[in-house]
């Protein structure tokens, strides 16, 4: 495996007959297989392996689908490189100097160099997108609830859905019409989904189709990726779409408040890890508390006990209501700001990632600069709504991706619109 | 610069509350960090307040005894487990 995309290789066999029988399928770390370890990239779950399947992958296996490997990925979904991996990074396929994007890295890399058909990566912030846009494929982050999150271990349950990564648009759709639909045992899941059909949008007819342009998200956009961007969103006026600008002023404050929401419930969630249920054994002398610190401190790496710390920092007496309540007010905003802009608008378009793919090493020491890289993708998180990353062609043979946002439950509206970018 | 810079002191409590170990590499390195990106999270103090309805709907089922993890399944991964039951280090 030359750009080093899986932590495992494995072969879980599905259905002899479904929909996408004969399809290998690589799925992200952070997603529970039984009897096959998973990671989640961490020191922590080195070992772990789960007594059950999350719910995707149980609908995988029924479809017909063989997972050839567990997918490398920033440590619990926390990068935008898939550096911060305790197993170490992926390259990307396209130029293996370069990060493959994260968090989803490893599932992007698997499909960009042909190890897998297609893949499940996750999305808290715009893990799926941001590594499609840098690996040259195709990934759609859902609407929130329109995909179970049961066996997806949690990061920041109010942002993160499971989603497909594929080399076509039609591809990720029919993995998307697989996995899509209530689930019981995910309480946040909606009807809508049960029985979708996604990959008949494919079809690229724009014919009339309004897209609005978020005039902040163009902004602080690299030269060379705005320049692609705006050759993609010609072709789609030639085949009769028609464009428009908007303003979303509140993106601006979009990834003060993703971040700080995410670390917050990343505070919570990564409570479980303490060495007794599962973990590493830390073999130290004390009591309860010390020996879970002592734990934490060797099994977390650096990103994931920075935003540990800063989610709980956010969260404790005195600081709540300055951090944690405003970014829920940022949040509402969002939602607001999206609503208005896709009352004019069938969808909207930016590119997916400011940026071109990162040289491998190039961001890991200052923290800051990497978040600021997820400015395009957060907001669609904060808002609940779907997205989808589609190639639109190469700037100094690098891919640049471009981002559609549709309204709730529209996966429809930006599947059609993505395959009429990438025909 | 930030309303609240960050000492060392408080990277330290902050830890202790989230039960994490730090060196004292970690520490200074993590001051410095925190100062810039909560100076940038200040920028939330000028977002409006939105009314936001939310669109809630309780999910309820019914309370159905179901099959569950064995209690080999639940200990597999355990580290340490003692006649069936997980074995955690003491309390106090």
């Amino acid at each position: 495996m030359s750009v080093d995309a899986f932590i495992t290789e494995t072969t879980i066999e599905g259905a002899d007959d479904g929909p996408l029988s004969g399809r290998t399928v690589a799925v992200k770390d952070n997603i529970s297989t039984e009897g096959v370890r998973t990671t989640c990239g961490s020191e922590m779950l080195a070992e772990y392996v789960p007594p059950y399947d999350a719910t995707v992958v149980e609908r995988l296996k029924a479809a017909g689908t063989t997972v050839v490997g567990k997918t490398n990925m920033d440590e619990f979904g926390m990068g935008t490189t898939t550096e911060t991996s305790a197993f170490g990074p992926t390259k990307n396929p396209v130029d293996e100097s370069r990060v493959p994007g994260g968090s989803s890295g490893g599932s992007a890399a698997a499909v960009a160099a042909g190890e897998a058909d297609v893949a499940l990566g996750s999305d808290t912030g715009g893990s799926i997108r941001c590594p499609a846009a840098f690996c040259g494929v195709v990934g759609i982050k859902p609407t929130y609830g329109l995909v179970s999150r049961y066996g997806l271990v949690a990061y920041a349950n109010s942002l993160e859905q499971i989603g497909p990564l594929a080399p076509t648009v039609e591809a990720a759709a029919e993995l998307l019409e697989v996995i899509a639909g209530p689930d019981e045992r995910d309480a946040t899941t909606r009807e809508e989904g049960a029985d979708a059909d996604y990959a008949s949008a494919a079809d690229g007819d724009v014919e009339g189709l309004s897209i609005g342009v978020p005039t902040e998200l163009i902004e602080g956009a690299d030269d060379r990726v705005v320049e692609q961007f705006r050759a993609a969103l010609d072709d789609l006026e030639a085949r009769g779409a028609e464009t428009h600008e908007v303003s979303l002023p509140s993106v601006e404050r979009a990834v003060q408040a993703y971040y700080v929401i995410a670390m917050s419930e990343a505070s919570s969630n990564l409570a479980r890890f303490d060495g007794v249920r599962y973990g590493p054994d830390a073999d130290v002398e004390g009591n309860w508390n010390e020996s879970f610190a002592r734990v934490r401190e060797e099994g977390f790496g650096d990103e994931v006990k920075r935003r540990i710390l800063l989610g709980t920092y956010a969260l404790s007496a005195g600081y709540h209501d300055k951090y944690y309540a405003k970014a829920q007010d940022a949040r509402a905003w969002l939602k607001r700001d999206f609503d208005e802009a896709l009352a004019e608008a069938d969808v909207l378009a930016s590119p997916t990632m400011p940026v071109l793919p990162f040289e491998l090493g190039e961001s890991l020491d200052d923290p800051l600069q990497m978040y600021l890289a997820d400015a395009n993708t957060v907001p669609v998180n904060l808002a609940n709504l779907p997205a989808i990353s589609v190639p639109a062609g190469r700037a100094d043979g690098l891919p640049v991706g471009l981002q559609l946002i549709g309204p709730t439950f529209g996966e429809r509206d930006i599947i059609r619109a993505a395959s009429a970018v990438e025909n | 610069m930030s309303e609240t810079p960050v000492d060392p002191e408080e990277v330290r409590h902050v830890a202790d509350l989230a039960r994490i170990d730090l060196d004292e590499d970690e520490v200074d390195r993590f001051a410095v960090q925190f100062a810039d990106i909560l100076s940038y999270f200040d920028a939330l103090d000028d977002v409006p307040e939105v009314d936001a309805e939310a669109d809630l709907v309780n999910v309820m089922r019914a309370d159905e005894v179901r099959e569950g993890l064995s209690q080999e399944e639940a200990l597999q991964n355990a580290p340490e487990t003692e006649d069936g039951y997980f074995k955690g280090p003491n309390v106090s």
